[in-house]
């Protein structure tokens, strides 16, 4: 039961289908990594994971722990334990990064936290980060940098702990020190309660991250599943003969 | 994006038990002009200048621009109610029935923290007035409008609508000048600094009534003030009238804020008229936020007659369904080396239209002024509209002068950004909502920042459906 199920998922996005009858099962404790060519549905699998309106599941389920969430609203999947880190955070003018990752752990936890205490939490998170802690009080996202922004989702990632994560890109925009640091963060988060889907353009955050399991994404389906080795055959020969 | 919302405005739109010791007929006659400052025992110029003014209203024609006003009947409206007190300065002595609002709106509280003196009105007539000792011993004068004429005859004269806003000055100033009633009169004595704000509060209770209340804030040279005025009435049936009118001088090298949460009830027709004249050096500095009334018309205005005058005017509007905010800013620059900030936000939910009328005018003899206008406007739905109307008038080659103005609708991909991490669709359309307006709503003290949020937060609450 402790298991991200997708089942035969079919996704439309401005009713052109892009995710043609995907099926993978992660386990918790398990790292997975979804490589492809530009276009191959990635991006679209990680927002339909995640319950972006825009993309429309016509078939298939989304089953995480045992409970169907195909039909849920995303703050309900981020409550039963999903996570996105999406590949482009949008800006949001006006709300502070305090206020707005302490809105978004008292939504999950259902509960009210002392802001105080909370503010603490969350600059010792962004200092492990090597992020100036003055960033709280700007605005979400609001002038960061590609790499600033990814910092701050890993950051998000450590205070919501969930159990499910999905990485979009997580590792472009990245400088090597920034790669460094982020990959760190989630090594650290990752353990055997834990379960990651990684999605990627480029090998080098595999240097310091190592999957259980490498899928190749094409034309809205997996075409080839293995392991850690596979990634050197790509790097190799690209995707055309996969 | 289309969403349903339900709106809660059972705090405000609840009516208290009418008890009037008197209430005019409907309609506006002559003899009831007469009446209403035979009540007041006014002197015999007040009593000339409303007739005469009530001659123009007569005459004036309704405004041919801006929101409909055809569904307003002022046949039907009652232009004088006596609420059955008189004016209290302790508000344990304010009746039981009037209280219980004030106290819901949260009042007394608001004046034991944080104002230097609040007045309250309710219809017609103030019914609580109360200064701190100390500026009362600094010659500081915060009085009921109406006792103000009887008091201070000399200053009331001389500036009451005569050059900030004239009685021909239109159709619903002239109305005003013929009916006004209550509404809070201030001095600030020559370089007397007010940390607090002073507050008034404007609460019209009767059926299809009209509130016409009269400010007027004398800030003497170099003084210095923040006045707070909030407004609400509860649901009729019938339509009511607002037609206040604010009157503001602000002498050399004084400062004035002036803040105002208007938030009457969506079958309110509120059309306001709120201007300051501002001398050599002094500075000007409007906030306002409409959130309630059916239709609002209402550009506070700021006339910048001395050289190195400034003008800050931000505002906020909310409309939501059916609700028609026309609301801007003028500001007319007559003097050198003048300068002035106008930024407005305004939100549309639900259908409702929210326009932006702004004027700038900037005279032949004022050179080296500087004028910005910014205004934004933020759409929530398909069905709602926001406008802006923008105009600059400009005689003379060295000023700067610049406006933008940007219509955007709520963006999906923000929303679903911070539900992806919890938080629920309600609360998310709610913080960027918020974000929106921040600018403005950081420059409020602290109290009424709280105020204004939780008043859009409830004009917004309830199920999405």
């Amino acid at each position: 039961m402790r298991k991200l199920e997708i089942k035969n998922l079919f996704v439309e996005v401005d009713n052109k289908v892009v995710i043609k009858g995907l099926d993978l099962v992660i386990n918790r404790g398990e790292i997975h990594v979804m490589m492809g060519p530009n276009g191959s549905g990635k991006s679209t699998l990680a927002n339909a994971l995640m319950g972006h309106p825009k993309y429309k599941i016509t078939k298939g389920n989304i089953i995480i722990d045992g409970i169907d969430m195909t039909k849920k609203k995303s703050d309900s999947r981020a409550k039963a334990g999903l996570f996105l880190s999406m590949q482009n955070p949008p800006e949001v003018t006006g709300v502070s990064l305090n206020n707005f990752v302490r809105t978004s752990v008292e939504s999950i936890k259902d509960e009210k936290i002392n802001p105080v205490k909370f503010y603490r939490t969350l600059s010792d998170k962004l200092e492990t980060m090597g992020i100036n802690k003055d960033f709280l009080k700007r605005h979400v996202n609001v002038g960061f940098s590609g790499g600033e922004k990814k910092q701050m989702e890993i950051v998000q990632l450590l205070i919501l702990n969930p159990n499910y994560v999905i990485l979009d890109e997580i590792d472009s925009g990245l400088d090597v020190d920034a790669l460094k640091k982020v990959s760190e963060g989630i090594n650290n988060f990752f353990n055997k309660d834990k379960a990651i889907l990684m999605i990627t353009h480029y090998s080098r955050i595999l240097d310091y991250i190592k999957p259980n399991f490498v899928h190749i994404m094409k034309n809205g389906k997996i075409t080839k599943s293995g392991n850690e080795k596979m990634v050197k055959i790509i790097e190799k020969q690209g995707y055309s003969n996969k | 994006m289309s969403k349903q919302i339900k709106i809660n405005r059972k705090l405000f739109d609840k009516a208290n038990k009418d008890s009037s010791k008197y209430i005019a007929k409907p309609g506006l006659t002559r003899e009831l002009v007469i009446e209403i400052s035979k009540q007041k025992k006014e002197p015999k110029w007040m009593l000339d200048k409303r007739l005469e003014a009530y001659q123009l209203y007569i005459k004036a024609p309704m405004p041919n621009w801006g929101p409909d006003l055809s569904k307003l009947n002022l046949d039907e409206i009652v232009y004088f109610v006596r609420p059955d007190t008189e004016e209290k300065t302790t508000w344990e002595e304010v009746p039981e029935e009037i209280k219980k609002t004030f106290d819901r709106l949260g009042i007394p509280e608001a004046e034991k923290k944080s104002l230097a003196g609040v007045g309250a009105q309710y219809d017609s007539d103030i019914v609580y007035h109360n200064l701190q000792t100390n500026l009362k011993k600094q010659g500081v004068i915060f009085e009921n409008m109406d006792v103000a004429v009887q008091k201070y005859p000399e200053l009331v004269k001389k500036h009451f609508m005569t050059n900030c806003v004239p009685i021909t000055d239109h159709k619903f100033a002239s109305l005003h000048a013929a009916v006004w009633s209550g509404g809070t009169f201030i001095y600030i004595p020559k370089g007397i600094k007010v940390e607090l704000p002073l507050q008034a509060y404007f609460r019209m209770n009767a059926e299809a009534g009209g509130q016409f209340e009269h400010t007027m804030i004398i800030v003497d040279e170099g003084a210095d003030v923040a006045y707070i005025e909030g407004c609400s009435a509860p649901r009729y049936s019938k339509n009511s009238l607002h037609a206040g009118c604010v009157e503001i001088f602000v002498g050399k090298n004084a400062k004035m804020k002036y803040f105002s949460i208007e938030n009457w009830s969506k079958n309110t027709y509120n059309l306001n008229t709120k201007r300051a004249l501002v001398e050599k050096n002094a500075t000007m500095e409007w906030v306002s936020g409409n959130l309630g009334s059916g239709v609002t018309m209402l550009y506070p205005c700021s006339i910048l007659r001395g050289e190195g005058a400034k003008s800050d005017n931000l505002g906020i509007a909310y409309s939501g369904e059916g609700q028609d905010q026309d609301i801007g800013a003028k500001t007319i620059h007559v003097a050198p080396n003048t300068s002035s900030i106008t930024k407005s936000r305004s939100i549309s939910a639900y259908g409702g239209r929210s326009t932006f009328r702004g004027l700038v005018k900037i005279s032949k003899n004022a050179k080296n002024s500087k004028a910005i206008v910014i205004c934004d406007g933020l759409l929530m739905d398909e069905k709602s509209s926001c406008n802006t109307i923008p105009s600059m008038d400009i005689y003379n080659n060295e000023v700067e002068a610049a406006h933008e103005a940007r219509v955007g609708k709520i963006g999906d991909e923000e929303i679903f950004y911070l539900m992806s991490k919890g938080i629920s669709e309600e609360r998310a359309i709610q913080l960027i909502v918020a974000g929106f307006i921040e600018p403005i709503v950081k420059v409020l003290p602290f109290e009424y920042a709280l105020e204004l949020n939780r008043l859009i937060e409830m004009e917004m609450e309830g199920s999405i459906i």
